[in-house]
């Protein structure tokens, strides 16, 4: 058989812990994502679940344990990997245009041709018409529409999202999902997206892996069986995607508890 | 309620919300016009008394010859642009100073970015270097002008070295700041993207500090000024300084006033340059003109 996309072997990250302790975010991480697979990971807030973005996107280096993409230890960053962050990462003195542009451009594409691209994504992302707008001129979720742009310019082949909607208002955020989903199906690119909420999990997702809380490990790993293409709306309300939640959250439940318990001694 | 009260309202209603877009548009712009009015109104008031009580002060009450008056100031203004000062025209003074102090200006702020930015995101060159730049910092800058002139003369080296020195601390600081402030997330992005580190400095770090560096060019320019000035003023063979410097050694205070005018104006317009440029720079910030006033 061939190597997964994405294969994390006892993946293990420390980091110097406030007081001169260490402070373990994620510990024996176990789990593979294949090509054009969609996962999702849920777990308490706090526990970890970016850590294991920034070791797969080799922002930060695994501590202990393997990380593979492509069969292949991480170091440095990988080829053909987009990440959209929790937080605003578009460059603010760049104009829509000229932000998706940017992967293009660093990549050495000429600037024309760049803008080429980069005005194909913008119009796919539903931006059309806002290519000269500064992002200070834009809403919140058509800033996540340029990141998303932004990161699909380079048509990658393994994206990583770190709770990119949590921002936005409630409506914004399942018209973004839908987007996501519209967007994700033009391509054939591996997701692993990072959220807390069970339901953009399982109404995305092929997969939805759930995690402990700090330090973070798998504890579930779910195969979602709902039909694509997906309405993220109206999927909600089938029968079969209440019996997921149902189950997935058995397991989530004593994990947010431990949480919960964890950061009321904190605390006290 | 009657029937002619009702009617009443219906007609007088519409009458209120008459105002058609045109209208309301020429109102806030009288209104505007009458509010500006009113500021440089008051303003010039505030010049005319303050002018007036010293010229009228000076006339009556005090020596002129140690504190001068308005009119004597004039006199003198009037007599270097027509006739000339005791060193050549006054142009070439005036020429002599900015030229010494945009030359200072332009090389001290490029050397400061560039040190600036790179040790802003070097954290081992930053350490290494911190104590010595503190030491720099320290020093009484200004006394470098008398060395100067021994080092390089009375030309115009000794001057745009002491602009230098001046205007490379003021914007190697914000600089540093600068780039140390740009946000982790914004650099993670851009490595994801694809950027290299040198592009990473130049399409991220760089534009990012703009906003201290153009900061700092305001007082930048100010030291630059006064850099040349002094410079001038411990030796040289034209400038404003050296003015300045002779109008005290001949007991002439209209004279230094009128050089500190001179100065005065050139900063200001040079002021305003920075602005110019601020603003054609950092066009993409939210303005806060946008905000504006319910009209």
């Amino acid at each position: 058989m061939s190597n997964p996309l994405i294969e994390l072997r006892g993946a293990t990250k420390r980091f110097p812990g406030t007081g001169g302790g260490i402070h373990t975010a994620v510990r024996n991480i176990d789990f593979t994502v294949a090509a054009g697979e969609f996962v999702a990971v849920v777990g308490p807030t706090g526990c970890g679940k970016s850590t294991t973005l920034s070791l797969v996107s080799g922002l930060e280096p695994t501590s202990a344990g393997r990380t593979l993409v492509r069969g292949k230890d991480v170091d440095g960053i990988p080829d053909g990997i987009g990440y959209m962050f929790q937080q605003d990462a578009v460059l603010p003195w760049r104009s829509v245009l000229d932000n998706v542009a940017l992967g293009p451009r660093f990549r050495g594409v000429p600037k024309a041709q760049a803008k080429a691209e980069a005005a194909e994504w913008v119009r796919i992302v539903g931006l059309a018409g806002f290519e000269d707008y500064y992002p200070h001129q834009l809403s919140g979720g058509m800033r996540k529409r340029v990141a998303l742009a932004q990161t699909l310019v380079n048509e990658p082949e393994i994206i990583l999202m770190d709770e990119p909607f949590s921002a936005l208002d409630v409506q914004t955020r399942q018209l973004m999902q839908d987007e996501l989903l519209r967007v994700w199906a033009g391509t054939d690119a591996a997701v692993i997206f990072v959220t807390h909420d069970l339901e953009e999990a399982i109404a995305l997702a092929d997969r939805v892996v759930v995690m402990t809380a700090s330090p973070a490990t798998v504890c579930g790993d779910f195969r979602v069986t709902l039909e694509r293409p997906r309405n993220v709306e109206e999927v909600r309300l089938t029968e079969e995607f209440r019996d997921l939640y149902k189950e997935i959250w058995e397991t989530l439940r004593d994990q947010v508890e431990a949480a919960r318990t964890k950061g009321a001694t904190r605390v006290a | 309620m009657s029937l002619e009260t009702m009617d009443k309202i219906a007609v007088t209603v519409p009458e209120v919300e008459a105002e058609t877009e045109d209208q309301i548009l020429a109102r806030v712009k009288a209104e505007h016009r009458k509010s500006t009015l009113r500021v440089w109104g008051l303003r010039a008031a505030l010049v005319a008394v303050w002018l007036g009580s010293w010229e009228l002060v000076a006339s009556v009450w005090i020596d002129p010859f140690f504190y001068s008056k308005p009119s004597l100031i004039w006199d003198r203004l009037v007599e270097w642009f027509t006739e000339g000062t005791q060193f050549g025209s006054i142009w070439l003074q005036i020429f002599t100073t900015v030229q010494e102090a945009v030359l200072g200006f332009v090389i001290g702020t490029v050397a400061g970015v560039v040190l600036g930015t790179l040790l802003g995101r070097s954290r081992y060159w930053a350490d290494v270097l911190a104590p010595f730049i503190k030491a720099l910092n320290a020093v009484p800058r200004i006394v470098l002008a008398s060395l100067f002139i021994i080092w390089f003369g009375l030309g115009l080296e000794s001057k745009v070295a002491t602009v230098v020195v001046l205007v490379f601390f003021a914007v190697f600081f914000n600089a540093f700041t600068g780039a140390r402030e740009v946000d982790g997330n914004v650099i993670d992005n851009a490595r994801i993207l694809g950027a290299s580190k040198r592009q990473i400095l130049g399409s991220i770090v760089l534009p990012s500090a703009t906003t201290w560096i153009l900061s700092s060019l305001h007082t930048a320019f100010g030291f630059a000024l006064i850099g040349a000035v002094v410079g001038e003023y411990a030796g040289a063979s034209k400038g404003l300084g050296l003015l300045i410097s002779n109008a005290q050694g001949t007991f002439d205070a209209a004279g230094i006033y009128a050089g500190m005018i001179i100065i005065t104006v050139v900063a200001l317009i040079a002021e305003w340059l920075i602005g110019v440029a601020e603003n054609r720079l950092l066009k993409w910030r939210p303005s806060q003109a946008q905000s504006g006033h319910g009209v």
